[in-house]
């Protein structure tokens, strides 16, 4: 619920929405120059308040300050600056190639709002991950629901603030609340719901905005395989994994799940992993600065099962605290495909490693498992990577590095199969929350050639009309 | 049995057979082998089934198909290749690209009233994109889809593209089982069905549906050629198409002279006694019949108006000064009776049509450009022609979809396989060049934390430069 002035009646769901709708249909989302100046807002918002900002994410998940910067704030300018720059151009009616029966005609695809968009953002990256997707669709020229996730509190309560602030309150609401509001929200009429977080409740999602006919897009989860094959380099290769794996204390929809690998190199890689942890985290991991916490006492239960329902060997970390919610960076190894902590998506600092003894095996364990969000092999050997790109599917892949590719806004950002549908940023994401509508606009001349396809009909005029409407008929000309 | 046909269809996509170019090329020559060479058993089919005219055939589905078959023959290469995308200076010496990739096995659900196009039209991208796909003629159509089941096996991949036949029983067991996306062509009500069935397994759909789309005849507009394309439009397939201008939107002070130019070209496409008339089709069946006549129940045609239900024929109807809240106006016609609604001015068409659930096409006439743009600003639709009806369907380089209830997702040439396939972000690295990388790794003191910060900026600052 938004929150209410002095006196006010607190506004229920169906009347924000009504609302929302009801500005929507004046049209004045629509004009470049207030989509700019919103998103321009938002810039403004994000820089007036970046203390506070990094500030709630400690608090919600002991963020790292650097982390939040690096992960919350800058990525979010990227795209605003990114967004703002290019708005002028995707907005623009993109004429297409024409056939000879159309040659004479307007023919275009315009970018369209959709109407009243739901933004639901989940928890790891609470900013992030809900300020995106609602940059995207301002710059669509849609109204926006915006719904946080109640679970990263602080920054729920800083979002449900400071957005009235800096963005106009009759077309951006934000609606706070937890699994009931939630469930109650869906029920109202959306014109596209983005969804970031699980595939049960994505389920759910997907079954309340068929009532409607409402398109979705999931970004889900999922466990994001990371093989390493053949000739490399391992210390570049280590550094690189304990960054991805245990930034944000291994809470990332794209951080390497699990590694699979031959046992020499696991073997080389465990003292390698141990050494890079010291060099980033010192000594006592529990005091670093940069180590973030488990966001809640439910998962931090619930990883602490995992570790102690695994069959695998720990040989890095393990220790935790629970008043805390602290879990070790944490490597396990000697364990099988059928092992707890293969069960579900990790989501958490521990890193489980498996071995296999050719890259055939490698690639058929990933293919017995979900399309997952994203894939990542690390190898000095070029042949390596392309057969691990060509015989499977992901989201997104990577070779000798992770996460950093959902840093490029030319690149789409979605998943696959259980790990999602539709894609966003930059471009992407503008096309994700916009509708393309075909438009053709002819004259009254050539009503002889249109004659071709009226009855009374004869084998002569169907000869000139497959000519014509030919997409090779343009070259003729 | 759809079970089986399914797995096959799976383990015949997992063997990797379906991927490579000179598979999807040999697979779509051998499609368009089967136009060419079964035209007259198509054609044939058809006028069995709705008493199509054996020109509407090619004219409406089949050179349509041969069009699409032939550009995506051309085509794939490019479409299959890898799309390089900008970089920024952290990605500058890797190799960062889109890669489409197959999604695995697609569901083509198709309707009954353009049962070639309706089904192949999607087959073509699917094939194109690499997917395996499990075809699901309307039952409705009968004669097309008994042919269609017995043809496409003999010139297509028998495991990868299988054709499943059945009514709605069928269709909810197929429903049922899991695929990578479903394409589905016909009601909204079976729309939303079809959503929440592949709800269970998270898989995406591609909706065609349908509604009212409206046609606006502006009172200063050729009016006499106008009508000739709308009643071209509206007849064809006795009203049976999902993009029929379904209702007239226009000024009273003309609304006599459109139904005298509507009634002067259904004289000179079907003649006087249109039942006599080899290009005027049929309706599908008695239940549609009935209830196309029933929508009508209560009102004097001004044309048209006579029916026989052994043949399920309706003549070409048109009926004037229809009340905005009659039965006639509230659900999809889907057939050869053509209502006017009058309204007082283009404002008060936009507001008719905006008070109403987005429709999959809209028709505008005018010949004032300016207008006609600000019509097309000031309403939405799946897609729009200005001056002619459903042109915009037959041009392949226009994504063809609906929005809101009219549908998601769209398709035709290179949008069907851009619709059936997955954009695979792709970032391949090296190992090297590592002292670029030490920014942004713990432990972050205070000198390495601002060259950091710089370090993204600078990629920002060459983004935002046009």
């Amino acid at each position: 619920m938004s929150a209410p002035a002095a006196g006010e009646k607190m506004e229920s769901q169906s009347q924000m929405v009504a609302r929302l709708r009801a500005t929507f249909r004046s049209g004045v989302t629509v004009p470049e120059e207030f989509r700019r100046t919103q998103l321009t807002g938002l810039m403004s918002m994000i820089k007036d308040n970046e203390d506070q900002i990094t500030d709630a994410l400690h608090r919600d998940l002991a963020k790292p300050k650097f982390e939040a910067v690096l992960s919350e704030i800058e990525i979010v300018l990227n795209e605003l600056y990114h967004s703002i720059s290019n708005l002028a151009r995707w907005m623009q009616p993109e004429y297409v190639s024409k056939s000879l029966a159309t040659k004479l005609d307007d023919c275009f695809i315009r970018r369209e709002p959709l109407g009243v968009v739901l933004i639901i953002g989940p928890w790891n990256y609470p900013l992030q991950l809900l300020i995106l997707p609602l940059i995207s669709a301002i710059a669509a020229g849609n109204c926006v629901v915006i719904k946080p996730s109640e679970v990263s509190g602080a920054t729920e309560g800083l979002v449900a603030e400071l957005i009235p602030k800096y963005l106009s309150q009759d077309c951006y609401t934000v609606a706070c609340g937890g699994a009931e509001e939630t469930k109650a929200l869906l029920e109202n009429r959306f014109d596209r719901i983005f969804y970031t977080g699980s595939q049960a409740v994505a389920r759910s999602v997907v079954q309340a905005a068929s009532v409607h006919l409402t398109p979705v897009t999931l970004e889900l989860g999922g466990k994001c395989p990371c093989l390493i094959y053949g000739r490399i380099n391992i210390t570049a290769a280590a550094r690189r994994l304990v960054w991805a794996k245990y930034f944000n204390a291994g809470q990332s929809c794209v951080a390497p799940d699990y590694l699979l690998c031959t046992k020499a190199i696991r073997d080389a890689l465990v003292p390698a992993l141990r050494e890079v942890l010291e060099e980033f985290y010192g000594k006592e991991p529990k005091e670093s600065p940069d180590v973030s916490r488990i966001v809640s006492d439910r998962h931090w239960t619930r990883l602490m099962e995992l570790l102690k329902k695994t069959a695998g060997t720990v040989v890095v970390g393990g220790e935790a605290n629970r008043e805390d919610k602290y879990i070790a960076p944490t490597v396990v190894v000697d364990l099988q495909e059928d092992d707890a902590l293969m069960g579900q998506e990790i989501f958490g600092p521990i890193l489980p490693i498996l071995t296999v003894e050719t890259l055939e095996e490698g690639i058929d364990f990933i293919n017995r498992k979900e399309k997952p969000l994203a894939l990542y092999v690390f190898s000095d050997e070029s042949s390596v990577v392309k057969t691990v790109m060509e015989n499977t599917s992901s989201g997104g892949f990577c070779s000798n590095d992770a996460i950093i590719h959902m840093t490029l806004p030319s690149l789409p950002f979605g998943g696959v199969g259980m790990s999602g549908w539709g894609s966003y940023h930059g471009r992407w994401g503008f096309e994700e929350f916009s509708h393309r509508r075909a438009c053709m606009l002819r004259g009254w001349a050539l009503e002889r050639l249109n004659g071709l396809r009226y009855p009374p009909y004869s084998s002569e005029k169907l000869k000139w009309l497959r000519w014509t409407t030919s997409p090779h008929s343009c070259s003729i000309m | 049995m759809e079970r089986q046909v399914v797995q096959r269809a799976k383990e015949a996509f997992l063997s990797g057979r379906a991927r490579g170019l000179e598979f999807r090329l040999q697979q779509l020559h051998a499609l368009q082998s089967m136009i060419t060479e079964k035209e007259t058993e198509i054609c044939t089919a058809l006028k069995q089934d709705i008493n199509r005219s054996q020109y509407d055939t090619p004219l409406l589905e089949l050179i349509g198909i041969e069009n699409e078959i032939k550009l995506a023959i051309e085509k794939i290469a490019e479409w299959t290749a890898p799309r390089p995308v900008e970089k920024n200076l952290l990605t500058i010496s890797d190799e960062v690209y889109v890669q489409p990739e197959p999604l695995g096995v697609v569901l083509i659900i198709g309707a009954w009233n353009y049962p070639w196009a309706l089904t192949l039209l999607p087959l073509i991208g699917a094939i194109a994109a690499g997917n395996a796909a499990v075809v699901k003629p309307s039952e409705l159509s009968e004669c097309s889809s008994l042919l269609l089941r017995a043809l496409l096996p003999r010139y297509l991949d028998k495991d990868l593209y299988p054709v499943v036949m059945g009514g709605a029983a069928e269709t909810q067991e197929l429903l049922r089982l899991r695929f990578d996306h479903v394409f589905y062509t016909g009601s909204s009500a079976v729309g939303k069905l079809v959503m929440e069935a592949a709800a269970r397994h998270l898989t995406p759909v591609t909706l065609e549906l349908g509604g009212k789309s409206p046609c606006y005849i502006d009172k200063d507009c050729d009016i006499r050629v106008a009508c000739r394309r709308i009643t071209w439009g509206k007849f064809v397939n006795c009203g049976q198409t999902c993009i029929a201008p379904d209702y007239i939107l226009c000024e009273p002070c003309i609304q006599s002279r459109v139904i005298e130019c509507i009634r002067r070209t259904l004289l000179e496409f079907y003649g006087a006694d249109p039942k006599c008339s080899a290009d005027y089709s049929r309706i599908i069946n008695q239940r549609h019949f009935t209830r196309i006549m029933s929508l009508m129940e209560g009102y004097t045609p001004v044309v048209g108006g006579q029916s026989d239900p052994s043949q399920c024929y309706i003549a070409p109807t048109v009926l004037k000064d229809v009340p905005p809240h009659s039965r006639l106006m509230q659900e999809e016609i889907f057939g050869p009776v053509l209502p006017i609604v009058t309204v007082s001015d283009m404002d008060d068409a936009i507001n008719f049509i905006n008070e109403r659930e987005k429709p999959l096409a809209l028709y505008i006439f005018c010949s004032n450009k300016k207008e006609a743009k600000r019509m097309i600003e000031e309403t939405t639709s799946g897609g729009v022609t200005v001056n002619d009806v459903m042109m915009h369907y037959s041009l392949s380089s226009l994504p063809f979809g609906g929005v809101g209830q009219s549908g998601m997702g769209s398709y035709h040439g290179k949008h069907t396989f851009e619709r059936l396939s997955h954009h695979r972000a792709c970032m391949l690295r090296s190992l090297n060049m590592e002292s670029v990388n030490l920014a942004r790794y713990p432990p972050q003191d205070r000198v390495s934390w601002k060259t950091g910060r710089l370090c993204l900026l600078r990629t920002r600052m060459r983004q935002s430069c046009p």
